[in-house]
């Protein structure tokens, strides 16, 4: 398993340029991908910013500065990964870049996103980031802790 | 076939090793709760000596459980579950996130074309 990549892909059985109207109107992604309103138009260079809806970061601004839009098929946009805490300057920070592609199918469109580029993300900021979600960590301690105190 | 599995064995080994002892379980589970403890902390109320407790924190340390932190003349031993475990499960909360995401941007485009 690479470290340095996501990849995921997914079969939307709907046209290519109902699933770029989505992937690439500030309107639409702002619904799917779970942010407030965005400040902006998805133009290369643009520098974007919303606030999180996502239930418990609603505390946080999700920020991006668009790479390249290639009509109906490619959008790309560069980001800081996992930046949840408000009290951290990540601008001087790797970000990682995120790529979405669109095929066109027989089915539908095949949409691709891949996120790389966590290999620059120091390994201490990887940790740190996950211990902000132990929760299974903290789970499986609690359960040993009920085990030998039994 | 499966040419990773041999090797999480191996690697799960001292693990399980090392947390098979009540003193050390004892030790992981108090650590995991109370967070990073001095060996005095960690003796007050045990059972056992202070060189016990130590030579149990150094098992679970070999194994990776554990680690310490000098602190003036004091060592602070704390819960380590490893900076490459760290990193492959931020990778999984990213991913997982993806996911979600993309789950409600099928909805999204999908529903509105039930009608077709």
């Amino acid at each position: 398993m690479s470290t340095d990549r996501i990849e995921k892909s997914i079969l939307l059985r709907v046209s290519r340029s109902r699933v770029w109207h989505a992937v690439s109107t500030a309107q639409e992604f702002a619904a799917w991908f779970g942010v407030g309103e965005i400040d902006g138009e998805f133009v290369p260079g643009a520098s974007l910013s919303a606030r999180i809806t996502h239930p418990g970061y609603e505390h946080l601004t999700w920020n991006v500065t668009i790479d390249q839009v290639k009509p109906e098929s490619f959008l790309s946009f560069r980001w800081h990964p996992y930046a949840v805490d408000p009290t951290v300057d990540y601008s001087d920070e790797p970000t990682t870049l995120v790529e979405f592609l669109l095929e066109e199918t027989v089915e539908g469109t095949r949409l691709t996103v891949v996120e790389s580029g966590f290999d620059s993300i120091p390994l201490a900021r990887r940790a740190e980031a996950f211990g902000m979600n132990e929760r299974g960590w903290s789970e499986q301690i609690k359960n040993i802790a009920r085990y030998v105190t039994s | 076939m499966s040419p990773a599995s041999p090797t999480a064995a191996a690697g799960a080994a001292p693990v399980f090793a090392a947390l098979g002892d009540r003193t050390r379980l004892a030790l992981v589970a108090r650590l995991g709760t109370a967070g990073p403890l001095s060996i005095a902390q960690l003796t007050s109320g045990a059972p056992v000596t202070r060189q016990a407790i130590t030579k149990h924190l150094n098992v679970l340390a070999s194994a990776g459980l554990v680690r310490d932190r000098r602190r003036g003349r004091e060592h602070i031993w704390e819960l380590d579950i490893g900076p490459v475990e760290a990193a492959r499960r931020y990778l999984e909360q990213i991913s997982l996130r993806w996911d979600e995401a993309l789950g409600r941007l099928k909805q999204l485009v999908e529903e509105p074309a039930e009608d077709r």
